[in-house]
């Protein structure tokens, strides 16, 4: 990836300033005249000097197929939540507290930073785990229910449907 | 439709609302921070999403607003828990184990008095 190619750095500039701007739309939830176009100009302005700090992300491997999966990543985080939930509320209200806790460590395959920071949110969300640290490409997961003290399996268990998914975005 | 949305509204709210309930019980049985923090993380984020969207729902002109809200709270929370977790450790607080020190897999980053010993033992 070319970092210092100027391509590079107007499409980061553009997708911050498209983040900001949507952000602003949905915000003032009007399509008034004045507010677009003075939220246009406002998140030119704070686009200019933050976008170097704000994103690697570059549009250049984007297709429809990427916001596809993008949905389906989405579905399968929110179901994720949802289990997370009712499987702590289980833990929680049952009288015995059934867990056996410890942290454990498995290597991830993705490479960009902005798609671990992706997983290790979408870890903590899960059922029982929690990401305490990433270091380099390994992941160390707080487990409430340790299953296992394999790297592998521990990988297979925590991050792989996600991971499958992540691959294929990024 | 409106009764209907102030209906969902509600219903949302009052799942919100167990779900939190249900994490403020977790952090007091839980045995240590980290426990505490999987149980605190995981309901206030589901239960902070449901409530602010049904606040959306019972007032539709906010229904965009609370979308963005929703979504930086699912951006921000497991992020703050990390963080809270590795200083944590980083302090020195070790997790309570059930099972024996093997099932702490992070020791070998930060714990200093292990690493001599590994030395010793390969000369």
């Amino acid at each position: 990836m070319e970092k210092s190619s100027s391509g590079g750095k107007v499409t980061r500039f553009l997708f911050t300033w498209f983040l900001l701007f949507v952000v602003w739309l949905m915000f003032t939830s009007t399509f008034a005249t004045q507010e677009v176009i003075t939220g246009a100009a406002v998140s030119w302005l704070i686009a200019i000097p933050t976008n170097r700090f704000f994103t690697n992300v570059r549009l250049h491997h984007f297709s429809p197929l990427t916001l596809f999966y993008i949905v389906e990543y989405l579905f399968i985080f929110l179901w994720a939540l949802l289990v997370a939930n009712l499987d702590v509320a289980r833990r929680v209200i049952s009288p015995t507290l059934p867990i056996n806790p410890g942290i454990v460590k498995f290597k991830t395959s993705l490479t960009s930073d902005f798609a671990k920071m992706i997983l290790a949110n979408s870890i903590t969300l899960t059922p029982g785990t929690l990401s305490v640290d990433i270091i380099d490409d390994t992941f160390y997961i707080h487990w409430i229910d340790v299953k296992s003290l394999e790297p592998e399996e521990c990988r297979q268990e925590i991050a792989g449907k996600f991971e499958k998914v992540l691959l294929k975005i990024f | 439709m409106n009764e209907l949305l102030t209906y969902a509204g509600m219903v949302l709210m009052l799942i919100g609302g167990i779900f939190l309930f249900l994490g403020g019980l977790g952090i007091f049985r839980m045995p240590d921070t980290y426990n505490r923090l999987q149980a605190g993380t995981k309901a206030t984020t589901l239960g902070g999403m449901s409530v602010i969207l049904s606040i959306g729902l019972l007032e539709p002109s906010w229904f965009v607003k609370t979308l963005v809200l929703v979504i930086f709270i699912a951006l921000s929370n497991p992020i703050s828990s990390h963080a809270l977790a590795r200083a944590n450790y980083k302090r020195g607080n070790r997790p309570y184990l059930k099972g024996g020190s093997e099932y702490d897999q992070y020791k070998e980053v930060y714990d200093p008095q292990e690493k001599p010993d590994k030395e010793e033992e390969k000369a």
